[in-house]
């Protein structure tokens, strides 16, 4: 049986795992922007922020594989290790993109705004968010696209995704379809990138308002 | 005390960590209607005075009167819609369009949309940008001029019966510098604000203030007075400075030909006629009113074109250019229409420049009259 033949064969497993991985990305990547947003509005104009990116920033550096196994200790087996893990990862290019996006903000832009009359809160939400949402959905397509691979790592945890594809080819090695159960979790990973960045780059080009494509 | 908008007591502002205060209990009135020019070196604590007034920057410690009010303590927010604010950077928001930009303020106040919508075409058309090829342009699809055009616009956009401007021309060219000058200076004519302006320039502030304020440092005032009185009668040694060479060149500026003492004993001659004896050495050529040719006496060919004619409008100090630009000591004077006033020559000027100041010196150009 060929690997096409296969694939035919076992698409509903397939087609699960891949829904399953598309959700615990979306999990992972969802949480760090509810925590990770705030916290880099927060931080964005205080000297704390420095500390907030030296945090997210270790979290990046800890190998995946021993990072999924610690969580077990406090959160057990299955998805919810599996998305903290993500979300962890996540964190450092959604918050310091949106710190840098903020920041890049010009002075005089804000102080202008501020000097008219809008508040802290509007200065933010009409001014200085719309002006750093394209660095800030760039940040989420960086992200997303780290942790689509990253979330493979999961089925160690006992998570879902298509890492249970690959894990199962890896430890029957040897056996018939080994290959192509690797092969499928491969394949679905990088078709979702694909997607995904597809998405993203659509997002970015939407939050690029015409006034800010215009070169000066 | 409603002839003076803005009034500033004792006003301090100190940092943490700086000996010396940024602007040290300064007082200062400013009346209503007028321009009030903010001048000095780097440092002297100018902006600053400035953006205490709308209190970007919150003093330590005194007061800040507005139209008699204390705002010391009110809603930052709520003061700053009520007073327009224009800087150097302009400070456009890039992501919106030319008639958003300016609708800031009314949406903050909740202003109807179709109330916006014509206040934005009035205060283009102000500001002579065409609202129908404008209204709907991006801040970067402007020139530097039409941006500072705009963020004008976007400061008056409330009405608000103040206005601070900090450098607003400092970074456009001189030429549309000069045209942006003389247009709020011929809208000041119209809206009669309350405006602080802020410059290093002390020849942009003899030019658009009723009042200059000369700063010398830690918001200390040096000299409040009218640009006359700065240039003629400097406070103290550092105005004189400040001031640098040329305060009388700089003072020609502040009178307009038309309260000039013109001449009108020229021997003039009409197109055509024969040149008639006189004790000058060129006869003036009228031709249909206008001055047309400078008719040597003695053989009365070989004329020279008037060059450099200066109407009402012009400054003695346009007149005092003409004659060096054309290598004579006198000009020809024109009305509005270009229609032969007189002439006015070096020694006149001259003695303008020596007459007793509080005396004789002709009522200078009012602010805002075109020049």
């Amino acid at each position: 049986m060929g690997f096409i033949e296969y694939t035919a064969d076992s698409m509903p497993a397939l087609l699960g795992a891949t829904l399953e991985h598309t959700v615990l990305v979306l999990q992972g990547l969802g949480l760090a922007v509810l925590i990770g947003l705030p916290l880099a509005l927060l931080t964005y104009r205080h000297r704390s922020r420095g500390a907030v990116l030296a945090v997210a920033g270790v979290f990046l550096t800890i190998p995946s594989y021993a990072l999924f196994g610690l969580l077990i200790t406090p959160l057990g087996l299955g998805t919810a290790p599996s998305v903290i893990a993500l979300t962890l990862y996540a964190f450092l290019p959604v918050i310091r993109n949106t710190v840098v996006g903020l920041r890049e903000v010009d002075p005089a832009v804000v102080e202008s705004a501020r000097g008219m009359g809008l508040s802290r809160t509007q200065t933010l939400l009409q001014v200085e968010l719309p002006l750093a949402l394209p660095v800030i959905v760039t940040g989420l397509r960086v992200a997303t696209q780290m942790i689509l691979g990253i979330a493979a790592i999961a089925a160690a945890v006992n998570g879902p995704g298509l890492g249970n594809l690959i894990l199962q080819g890896l430890t029957s090695a040897g056996t018939p379809f080994a290959v192509y159960l690797t092969l499928q979790g491969v394949i679905g990973i990088v078709v979702l990138a694909i997607l995904f960045d597809l998405f993203f780059a659509a997002l970015g080009r939407l939050t690029t308002t015409r006034g800010m494509m215009i070169r000066a | 005390m409603p002839d003076h908008m803005i009034q500033l007591v004792e006003l301090t502002k100190s940092y943490p960590g700086q000996s010396e205060p940024a602007v040290d209990a300064l007082t200062l009135d400013i009346p209503e209607g007028e321009i009030v020019v903010f001048v000095g070196p780097s440092g002297c604590g100018k902006t600053t005075t400035m953006k205490l007034i709308n209190r970007l920057i919150e003093p330590t410690s005194g007061r800040i009167l507005l139209n008699g009010a204390d705002v010391t303590g009110s809603d930052p927010d709520e003061l700053r819609r009520g007073i327009g604010y224009a800087i150097q950077q302009t400070g456009l928001f890039p992501h919106r369009t030319v008639a958003e930009n300016i609708a800031t303020v009314p949406k903050l106040l909740k202003w109807g949309t179709e109330r916006v919508r014509a206040r934005v075409d009035e205060l283009l058309t102000m500001v002579g940008l065409d609202p129908a090829e404008y209204r709907g342009r991006y801040p970067k699809q402007l020139s530097g001029g039409q941006q500072q055009r705009v963020g004008v616009a976007r400061a008056l956009a409330a009405d608000p019966p103040v206005l601070l401007m900090d450098e607003p021309f400092g970074a456009i060219d001189p030429l549309t510098r000069e045209t942006l000058q003389n247009e709020l200076l011929r809208i000041q004519r119209e809206i009669r604000k309350t405006i602080v302006f802020v410059t290093h320039d002390i020849d942009e502030a003899v030019k658009i203030g009723d009042r200059i304020a000369i700063f010398s440092e830690h918001g200390r005032v040096a000299q409040y007075d009218t640009p006359e009185k700065v240039l003629s009668e400097p406070a103290d040694e550092f105005v004189a400075d400040f001031i640098g060479a040329g305060a009388s060149v700089k003072r020609l500026s502040l009178t307009r030909v038309a309260d000039a003492a013109v001449a009108t004993d020229w021997p003039t001659v009409q197109r055509g006629e024969q040149p008639r004896e006189s004790d000058r050495e060129f006869l003036l050529v009228l031709d249909e009113g206008r001055a047309v040719e400078w008719l040597p006496r003695r053989d009365g060919r070989g004329g020279l074109p008037v060059l450099n004619a200066v109407g009402p409008d012009h400054t003695l100090y346009d007149a005092l250019n003409a004659m060096l630009t054309n290598n004579s000591d006198v000009v020809v004077v024109t009305d509005a229409e270009g229609t032969y006033r007189g002439t006015l020559d070096m020694p006149a000027i001259q003695d303008l420049i020596h007459a007793d100041d509080t005396t004789s010196v002709p009522r200078r150009a009012t602010k805002g009259e075109v020049r």
